[in-house]
């Protein structure tokens, strides 16, 4: 006989056996029990946000600093619709995330109830998977089954939906391994045919890239150690899309830096140059590849994925290994070791040079001002200041985000916490709350626009409640910088509601929250200030001065190929978009 | 025009778990990803492991088919997704009930196709029939044709049911 529990201990039961240590939400109505079941026990804590997009954003920043499953706790209604940005954030970025939603009891659904929304309706397109549950019969074993969906395969966020007389039930509990799912099955082993095949194309190439993503992050530091010594065997380049920064060290000199839209010239020329491209946890998505037609032409195409969706979706591969990155990887080295695969040491090293050549037009290279300080020195500096320290990057979501991707150097996975899909401008400061939680000792940096962190700056107040000393760093050339770069190279320069107007003193308002406030406003000032914020023991906003007219460069514009890139020194911004190119976003 | 962006008809079987909201899963993703759907049928098929089968015709050129299959695929309460169009021989049916109204010359020929098409008169007033008639679709379309000069007034179909040849189960 099953021990019998109510609903909420259930919840609270489930939750333990998971090793959950922490939960991000709010109260509300319908999740009282499972609130008065937080409060008569100590073995999870749950940190109050101030807004439920913060507590799931929270959840992801918590989740991708540590490779564990991040777990949100919000009420019915509003709860749950105000969680739907991060649900499709985490979703779009593959993290995985439990969100527990309250909802109206079982009795009521449908009637239109006080705080009814129909929140698995609601949330199905943007979650992996989601549940209702209507008998308490069940909520262990989903509760078992979210947990299990959310982490294994490609990981992302899942949705349990308890109405709150099902928390008031009593019903059986059953530990987790007593569960298994019917349907649900991800492949995790690649293909040993295809492994093989790739191994060959990647033995006879001349001018071969690694091209990786966050899978490797997703599968695990493994996948990180084990796609380092393949790279480092085979002697090839190798460049990451946003999601997986980190996951080779920037420092090696086989790094390119990222690719991309505003990746870096000698990773996008490699990539439209090669022979053989090893896709490796990325998903071929539009920020990297630019214009369909005119992507890479003439390379064999390799491309390790779990989902195998992600397969043949944007781009036609030559050799699909579906399965967990780690896994493949590991295989991969097998048969190269075992094959003897000696690489084509004279070709290489032509492709080297060639790429030595596009290294040497130093794409990143920016003006520097003796009186104002540019957004790319703010970021170098801070980097030089504290890549010594055990530091996280968050950042929210725009030019601030491309230029720390750019400027910003990571040596390690996990380390970086960014909105890549989806592009959720407000993701840091709650990502940076979640990090923090994770990693109380640490240097966690939100990396900010003063426009992006307006939309969930009241978790400012998280942070100074739970003493959770996290920095945000601002970039504030008072724009929505890459709306009015895109304005300025597409709309003839008319900004329209573009400038940040009104805003607040940011210093001032660091104050109001009981947190310190910074300022900085010329290059003689700023190292002083970045380290008065790094020593800072509480949350700091640092607002940063910034010149307001840069733009973040190289870019490939809307429409074009990898080889076709503005550089910064590039003749004005006069270039022509075609039609179908102003159309993509 | 090349094979790669021939839009083709395929008819896809989904075992799925017969779980609420499992048809809400399969046509939001079909709409949420801009997919069609030509006809769609559900119903459970295995009591004891509450297991339903879907048929859904939809069209698309190969490399959008092939990502139709692999989107149902990820679906956590899909077991199964098999394509009937390219992976085996199969039957398809499909059943209609179609009403035609009229009198004189028009209705007796109207229940003369319809013993040509093996329909079968299910309702009959003065002024009405209502046929059943089960087929392929393509037999269907052909009956209503014949059926509009001849007053047709309305028609309900189930979409096709499909299944394949032989004694392999999927």
């Amino acid at each position: 006989m099953d021990k019998q529990l109510n609903g909420a201990q259930i919840v609270l039961q489930s939750l333990q056996d998971h090793g959950v240590e922490h939960i991000f939400g709010y109260p509300g109505g319908a999740v009282l029990p499972i609130y008065d079941e937080i409060f008569q026990q100590e073995s999870i804590e749950h940190i109050l946000v101030r807004h439920e997009q913060g507590a799931t954003h929270a959840a992801e920043g918590y989740a991708r600093s540590t490779g564990k499953c991040g777990v949100v706790l919000v009420t019915s209604g509003p709860g749950a619709t105000n969680a739907v940005t991060g649900l499709t954030d985490a979703l779009m970025d593959s993290i995985p995330m439990v969100c527990i939603t309250g909802q109206v009891p079982t009795h009521l659904i449908g009637g239109d109830a006080f705080q009814e929304a129909d929140t698995v309706g609601i949330t199905r397109p943007c979650t992996k998977h989601n549940y209702l549950v209507k008998d308490v019969n069940d909520l262990a074993r989903i509760l078992h089954e979210a947990f299990q969906v959310a982490t294994t395969g490609r990981p992302g966020p899942v949705v349990v939906d308890i109405p709150k007389d099902i928390q008031f039930a009593l019903g059986p509990y059953m530990k987790p391994k007593a569960v298994k799912h019917k349907s649900y099955q991800p492949q995790i082993k690649g293909d040993m045919a295809a492994i093989k095949q790739a191994v060959e194309l990647i033995a006879n190439a001349k001018k071969p890239v690694f091209y990786t993503g966050g899978g490797i992050i997703n599968s695990g530091p493994q996948a990180s150690q084990l796609l380092r010594e393949l790279v480092q065997l085979t002697g090839f380049p190798i460049t990451s899309t946003l999601m997986g920064l980190g996951s080779y060290p920037s420092a090696d000199k086989q790094w390119l830096g990222m690719l991309g839209m505003h990746g870096t010239y000698e990773a996008n020329l490699a990539m439209h140059d090669c022979d053989v491209m090893i896709n490796i946890g990325a998903r071929f998505d539009d920020r990297i590849t630019g214009t369909l037609e005119k992507f890479s032409p003439n390379s064999k195409k390799i491309h390790v994925d779990i989902d195998p969706s992600s397969i043949n979706k944007n781009v036609m591969v030559d050799v699909a290994i579906v399965g967990d990155c780690a896994h493949v990887l590991e295989d991969m080295l097998r048969v190269y070791k075992s094959d003897a695969v000696t690489p084509d040491k004279k070709a290489l090293a032509n492709w080297w040079s060639e790429i030595e050549g596009w290294r040497d037009r130093k794409c990143l290279a920016y003006k520097k001002d003796a009186k104002a300080i540019k957004p790319q020195y703010a970021v170098e500096r801070l980097y030089e200041l504290t890549k010594d320290a055990d530091t996280y990057i968050t950042t929210e979501v725009g030019q601030h985000q491309m230029w720390a991707a750019q400027y910003y150097r990571f040596e390690d996975p996990n380390r970086w916490m960014t909105s890549g899909g989806l592009g959720t401008m407000g993701y840091g400061i709650p990502a940076a709350v979640g990090v923090q939680v994770a990693h109380p000792k640490s240097l966690v940096i939100d990396i900010a626009g003063e426009a992006s962190v307006q939309m969930t700056m009241q978790e400012i107040s998280t942070a100074v409640q739970y003493r959770l000393p996290i920095k945000i760093f601002i970039l504030n050339n008072e724009y929505m910088g890459m709306v009015r770069q895109w304005q300025e190279l597409l709309h003839g320069g008319r900004y329209s509601s573009s400038y940040s107007e009104a805003l607040p003193d940011f210093v001032k308002l660091a104050e109001a929250y009981g947190a310190t406030g910074i300022r900085a406003e010329t290059p003689a000032e700023l190292d002083d200030a970045i380290k008065r914020m790094v020593d800072t023991p509480g949350p700091v906003i640092f607002d940063c001065i910034v010149t307001k007219d840069e733009n973040c460069f190289p870019m490939i514009p809307s429409g074009a190929a990898h080889n076709e890139m503005l550089l910064a020194d590039s003749e004005g911004l006069d270039i022509e978009v075609s039609d179908a190119g102003k159309a993509l976003v | 025009m090349s094979a790669e962006n021939q839009i083709e008809r395929h008819t896809l079987s989904v075992l799925v778990d017969n779980e609420a909201g499992v048809l809400a899963r399969v046509i939001g993703l079909f709409s949420g990803r801009g997919y069609n759907i030509d006809s769609l049928t559900v119903a459970e098929v295995d009591e004891q492991e509450h297991m339903s089968r879907i048929t859904i015709v939809t069209l698309g050129t190969p490399p959008i088919i092939e990502q139709i299959k692999a989107q149902l695929g990820r679906l956590v309460p899909v077991h199964r997704v098999v394509d009937l169009t390219v992976e085996c021989d199969s039957v398809e049916r499909e059943l209609a009930l179609v009403k035609v109204t009229g009198k004189g010359d028009a209705r007796v020929e109207a229940l003369r196709m319809s013993e040509a098409f093996r329909a079968r008169v299910v309702d009959a007033t003065p002024d009405s029939f209502v046929f059943e008639i089960t087929g392929n679709t393509e037999k269907i379309d052909a009956f209503i044709g014949l059926m509009k000069p001849l007053g047709l007034r309305e028609v309900s179909r189930t979409g096709a049911a499909a299944i394949s040849r032989g004694p392999e189960a999927m």
